[in-house]
């Protein structure tokens, strides 16, 4: 397949019948707009089946109540510091809500592939890479609807930042980012199985024990060395870390690290997971549509 | 009955009208691993008419358009679609052309209006023109009063025509129908043919799949039948009904006329006289059509022969189908309504990336 036409050198494509002899070129302008328009439609599908939003958000919800109420009692012994438990958890519930809706990227996309959708798409004078950018930012407009809902329910059972607003907020957002990064992994993924069901259970294969062998609900002090040292270092670890530090400051990161290093390295992680999942999962789609 | 002769490189007819041809296809081959999907096709087709790609389950017919549509490369050959080549500039032949496909590949949770809305965005509208052509092209297609509602409320048939409706919103030359009535009911079916027909009427050239004879007969002005991934036969339907023998002649008289009637109608018709087997009928090529009925007719009457039926026949697309494919037809589109419309080339294809030979395929 022919890489993306980048040369702004163009004729109007707006209509065939009239348009030049010359060749039609896909400028930067319409890639932004085409990602823009299947953003739009991405989202309406949240909008129309308002029940899509209602599960996926009570999911979190329920991790959340269990969580603190269930398990919390006794995981709170283990938790450094004199937090109550919902303060460690909140953080940490935020990068995994943020790491399950990614995989929503991954269903969406194979969805479109079975219904021909995706071939009427490459079928239109249009931006090739909207299909993957128009998807992945409907999913983090998608993830931050969620994540909405769903510290308002923390804040409700008791959740409070220590730092100041600006602090939580930039932790959303690292957490939000974190998200869009993991977007294109469950792209990729999508990509690579290529058939809706076999994309849900696949998106999971990465994203447990991720999410469990990590600092999210409780400290990996607990954990046996060799798991320690995956869960220490694995990037869902780095960001409930550097989350927990915009959120509650230093204070609640173990001796020797510090906000800035946590959010920097954080910052790093979504950066080099963008860059070469979002290569692989363009790779990925040009090959599973010819 | 001698078989058409195959397709070599159309040429167009001797005598016609020639206009540059809107879709020129040569020697173009895609293999799927050991699959050889097209194996050197090559048809050109004039602009203004429908021309129908008939063939059976798996003959290459979805890869021929996937190719057109820039969709698919081939391994080799080259395919130009209004004017442009479509391998080397895809981009400027997406503008000049549209798809519907197998599937209704519309958005059940959007309106109909906002999906034609946000095809015309992606032909490269403005959000103001998109909306003007939207109310045209729901207008054309019936279907103002429902283009407000969810397309998940829409029949099937419904969404097959929004299908179609939402690609003429960006004015393409060409439109490409992959088994546009695949699976839709009888009276849906009335419905898009009139469309088609409308979209030609109007100066769009359709080139559609089918494997429905009916389909091929009653809207395509010219036919190439597709076997195996090669053209075997192509042309107008009469004259690929005209190919396997023209017009037949059949009588039936009761034993002791027998030879009596085999007398007169070679002395009336001028060839040997063969009997059908199943119905014991005689039968002779009329090579006059109407005229060798109304001479035997005569001939028979003053020979005191008396028949019990005597008719003229043509040779079906069915006919056809069965002399250059050696396979029968699929069932009518209507005991085929609501089938499973899985796409065999796709399945082959898949299959083949998977590195599997595709099982589905029988070679005859």
């Amino acid at each position: 397949m022919s890489p993306l036409p980048t040369t702004s050198a163009a004729g109007p494509r707006s209509d065939p019948v009239a348009a030049p002899v010359g060749r039609v070129r896909v400028t930067p302008r319409q890639v932004v707009t085409d990602t823009l328009v299947l953003t739009r439609r991405n989202l309406l599908r949240n909008v129309r089946l308002p029940q899509l939003l209602l599960f996926s958000t009570v999911q979190p919800v329920m991790f959340l109540l269990l969580f603190n109420f269930v398990f919390g009692g006794a995981i709170g012994q283990a938790i450094p510091g004199d937090y109550a438990y919902i303060q460690w958890l909140m953080p940490g519930l935020v990068i995994q809500v943020a790491t399950f809706g990614a995989g929503q990227t991954a269903i969406g996309l194979t969805e479109d592939l079975s219904k021909g959708v995706i071939d009427r798409f490459r079928s239109l004078p249009m931006a090739r890479a909207a299909v993957l950018t128009g998807r992945t930012l409907a999913d983090l407009f998608r993830n931050a609807a969620v994540l909405t809902i769903m510290l308002a329910v923390g804040f409700l059972i008791g959740f409070r930042y220590e730092t100041n607003l600006l602090g939580f907020l930039a932790g959303v957002a690292l957490a939000l980012a974190f998200g869009y990064a993991l977007s294109w992994v469950m792209a990729t993924i999508g990509m690579l199985v290529r058939n809706p069901e076999a994309a849900q259970s696949a998106v999971f294969l990465p994203v447990f024990p991720l999410v469990f062998a990590s600092s999210v609900f409780l400290p990996t002090q607990t954990m046996p060395d060799w798991l320690r040292v995956f869960a220490d270092n694995q990037p869902i670890t780095v960001i409930a870390n550097a989350l927990r530090g915009l959120m509650l400051g230093d204070a609640a990161l173990l001796a020797g690290q510090d906000t800035a290093g946590q959010v920097l390295e954080s910052l790093a992680w979504i950066v080099g997971i963008t860059l070469l999942f979002g290569g692989l999962a363009t790779r990925a789609y040009r090959r599973a549509v010819s | 009955m001698p078989p058409p002769s195959p397709a070599a490189t159309p040429a167009p007819a001797e005598g016609s009208v020639t206009r540059p041809a809107v879709v020129r296809v040569r020697d173009l081959v895609r293999t799927f691993g050991e699959v050889r999907a097209l194996d050197g096709v090559s048809l050109d087709v004039q602009p203004g008419i429908v021309y129908g790609l008939l063939g059976p389950n798996g003959a290459g017919k979805t890869t021929l358009i996937r190719v057109l549509a820039t969709l698919l490369r081939p391994q080799s050959g080259s395919a130009e679609v209004a004017g442009v080549d479509v391998l080397a500039d895809p981009t400027t032949a997406r503008t000049r052309i549209g798809l519907a496909g197998q599937f209704a590949a519309v958005d059940e949770y959007l309106t109909g209006r906002e999906n034609v809305a946000m095809v015309g965005r992606l032909y490269g509208l403005s959000p103001a023109e998109a909306r003007r052509r939207t109310q045209d092209v729901l207008e054309r297609i019936h279907l103002t009063d429902a283009a407000d509602r969810q397309v998940g409320t829409y029949s099937g048939g419904m969404r097959r025509r929004l299908d179609l409706a939402a690609s003429l919103v960006g004015r393409p030359q060409v439109m490409f129908l992959d088994e546009p009535t695949t699976g839709i009911d009888p009276r849906s079916r009335m419905d898009l043919w009139e469309l088609i027909e409308d979209l030609v009427e109007a100066g769009t050239t359709v080139l559609l799949t089918t494997q429905y004879l009916e389909e091929a007969d009653r809207l395509a002005q010219r036919i190439a039948v597709i076997d195996q991934g090669r053209i075997v036969s192509e042309g107008t339907a009469d004259e690929l009904k005209d190919a396997l023998g023209g017009a037949v002649l059949e009588v039936a008289v009761g034993e002791d006329d027998r030879a009596a009637a085999t007398e007169v109608l070679e002395r009336v018709g001028g060839d040997p006289v063969t009997r059908d087997p199943a119905r014991g009928r005689l039968r002779i090529p009329a090579r006059d059509g109407s005229q060798t009925l109304l001479a035997a007719v005569r001939a028979l009457d003053d020979a005191g022969v008396r028949t019990s039926d005597i008719a003229l026949h043509r040779p079906s697309l069915d006919d056809v189908f069965l002399a250059v494919t050696g396979k029968p037809v699929e069932p009518t589109p209507a005991a085929n309504a609501e089938v499973d419309v899985e796409d065999p080339d796709a399945t082959a294809s898949r299959a083949a990336r998977r590195g599997r030979r595709p099982s589905r395929r029988s070679r005859g």
